[in-house]
């Protein structure tokens, strides 16, 4: 019953927030400089011509009502047109998306990967050397952001040793039609490794750039929590048991360890899809970010609405995911 | 023939400051030997060595440690771990932090015996049940299913003790057991150490900073000050007529329950320092 409560009012929350990206979004997109009616008609079209576009895309009316129009569209599942493409922005926009999410998924389990077992590892040999080493590392990895590691990564595994792709989501010359957008997932599934292969040999740069940052994050808060653990009065009654230092860390300190680091990873992880639409842009890859700079540039105000409200949806759908974790991890809150 | 011995063991501060001076001594099997002294003086520091659980802090800088006639100290790491997990094993302080609150706690008794000793699970788990019972808890199984937090601190001070007689250690270091329960619970406890270690056979080492517990569970101790051996001796003697002058003091300080009233009389002044000198003398003949 308690499960079925915290569900419905975090779906109210999320309606509410969804709402208030809604209009920030629409009211900020319209009220800054640039007509995307100016960018459509090739120069010398009169007055006339640019009045009749507005009006057959309604932006003559006030945003008020633009807003108003909107809106009961989108409650329609009617997200409007692409003024660039013409095409639906709800298909433009769930095309895209599997790309954005396959490769964050990917980044994110880079960091918990590399961050957590360099927090473990620092654990294991805290007060030494190895330990004073990995947190050089982290704070190199932390004070780069993601898109300085990206053009860092294109010049070193991309350029001087190409051995990874640098630009784009799969090589053309496979020749593989898929039938969905899920393409890593798509492959993995019908046991095409050769493909997988290429997906991830041109995914792994642009993840591992998003990764950095968040993994060295991962790394400083888990190792604080995980050394605050070890003065615990149940890691010495462990030791005294007979376990090994590794075992006594990976069973006894990192289940209560990992809840603080878990909620930030949450937090953290809202930040790296918001990475991706640099990292998309530089590495040419083919996501959600990439047509979010396409349509910002060309004021494709409708899609921009449909990318920004994705985006909003991701996010609140990731912070409910983490509050669910912790509520299964936790238990104290389990029986609560 | 005693199961523990240890012989000058001294443990020092990473600064060189020293926490325990040449400490000799013995626990003989199925006996229970009290470790008193004040705050400071050392008490738990002697178990911690013993077990190898010693802060980072603190370094053991010399003596032996002989469990069983084996010196622990000349042994390999891993194995020096192993064979403690197997013969020695702990009660601790806090029943409210001694257990791992984000395991349940069937586990937490068991795995010792699954992880280290070998036992099959299903083995492990007929044995929890078994010791739940001897320690006198209603409804084992549900109790193993149970996460810490979902117990009071008796239950979980029950769970520990059955865990630490798990393995049928030969010997149990109990650090202040009762010190942190609240004073109807910690009298139910003593008598059901006590009870355990009988039926067990297990040599205790006792550590209290309460003379009144001692006389209830133990049948030698040894007093120690500023982590130097001050008296050894068996019960009935120490409180009959207690040899050192700081030993006497320590008992009379001792408020009475048989005089509540009575006004608390702290260690005199005159006999801190006078063992405060027998301190420095013995560190200044260490030195020559």
């Amino acid at each position: 019953m308690q499960i079925v409560r915290t569900l419905l009012t975090r779906l109210a929350t999320t309606i509410i927030t969804l709402l208030g990206a809604a209009i920030i979004v629409f009211v900020v997109i319209r009220v800054v400089p640039g007509n995307p009616i100016a960018m459509m008609l090739p120069p010398g079209a009169t007055d006339a011509d640019i009045a009749r576009l507005e009006a057959l895309y309604g932006l003559d009316k006030s945003i008020f009502e633009q807003f108003l129009i909107w809106i009961a569209n989108v409650l329609q599942g009617d997200f409007g047109t692409s003024i660039t493409t013409r095409q639906p922005v709800f298909d433009l926009v769930i095309g895209r998306l599997p790309a954005t999410l396959e490769l964050s998924v990917m980044a994110l389990l880079i960091a918990i990967v590399v961050g957590g077992s360099a927090a473990l590892t620092a654990t294991l040999y805290r007060g030494t050397k190895v330990e004073g080493g990995i947190d050089v590392a982290g704070g190199v990895a932390l004070s780069l952001p993601d898109f300085l590691w990206g053009l860092a990564l294109i010049l070193v595994l991309g350029v001087l040793w190409p051995l990874f792709h640098i630009s784009g989501r799969v090589s053309p010359s496979l020749g593989f039609e898929f039938n969905t957008d899920f393409y890593l997932i798509e492959a993995l599934v019908r046991f095409r490794f050769d493909v997988v292969l290429d997906l991830l040999g041109h995914m792994f740069l642009p993840a591992l750039a998003l990764a950095i940052p968040l993994a060295a994050i991962i790394l400083q808060l888990l190792k604080q929590s995980l050394k605050e653990c070890m003065h615990d009065d149940y890691i010495t009654l462990a030791r005294t048991k007979g376990y090994s230092e590794t075992s006594i860390i990976t069973r006894d300190a990192l289940p209560n360890a990992i809840l603080p680091t878990l909620t930030l990873v949450g937090v953290q992880f809202t930040f790296l899809i918001g990475g991706t639409v640099i990292i998309e842009r530089l590495f040419s890859y083919e996501g959600l970010g990439n047509m979010a700079i396409d349509a910002v540039i060309n004021r494709d105000l409708p899609l921009i609405q449909g990318i920004v409200l994705v985006f909003a949806l991701l996010f609140t759908l990731v912070n409910l995911l983490v509050d669910m974790t912790y509520a299964a991890l936790n238990p104290r809150l389990r029986h609560a | 023939m005693s199961y523990l011995t240890t012989k000058d063991l001294t443990v020092r501060l990473r600064n060189g400051a020293p926490l325990l001076r040449k400490v000799s001594l013995a626990v003989k099997s199925g006996e229970v030997r009290a470790l008193v002294g004040e705050s400071g003086a050392g008490k738990s520091m002697i178990g911690k060595a013993v077990l190898g659980i010693l802060p980072r802090a603190a370094k053991l800088t010399g003596g032996e440690i002989l469990l069983d006639g084996e010196d622990l100290l000349t042994l390999p790491p891993k194995q020096r771990r192993a064979k403690i997990g197997a013969k020695v094993a702990l009660i601790p302080q806090d029943p409210l932090t001694a257990l791992n609150p984000s395991r349940r706690v069937g586990p937490q008794i068991t795995d010792r015996l699954v992880d280290i000793l070998g036992w099959k699970r299903k083995e492990a788990e007929d044995r929890a049940v078994e010791l739940l019972d001897e320690v006198h808890i209603q409804s084992p199984e549900r109790v193993m299913r149970s996460y810490p937090h979902e117990l009071s601190g008796g239950m979980r001070q029950r769970i520990l003790i059955a865990s630490a007689f798990a393995a049928e250690p030969k010997l149990i270091i109990a650090d202040e057991p009762t010190t942190a329960l609240d004073v109807t619970v910690q009298k139910q406890i003593l008598k059901l150490i006590r009870e355990m270690q009988e039926r067990h056979d297990t040599a205790l080492l006792f550590v209290t900073h309460d003379l009144g517990v001692v006389s209830k569970i133990s049948q030698s101790l040894t007093v120690l000050y500023a982590g130097k051996v001050i008296e050894e001796t068996d019960v009935r003697t120490f409180f009959a007529a207690p040899k050192h002058a700081y030993s006497r003091a320590l008992l009379a300080a001792t408020p009475k329950y048989t005089d509540p009233d009575g006004s608390l009389m702290p260690v005199p002044d005159s006999i801190i320092s006078e063992v405060e000198q027998e301190v420095a003398a013995f560190d200044a003949q260490l030195k020559r």
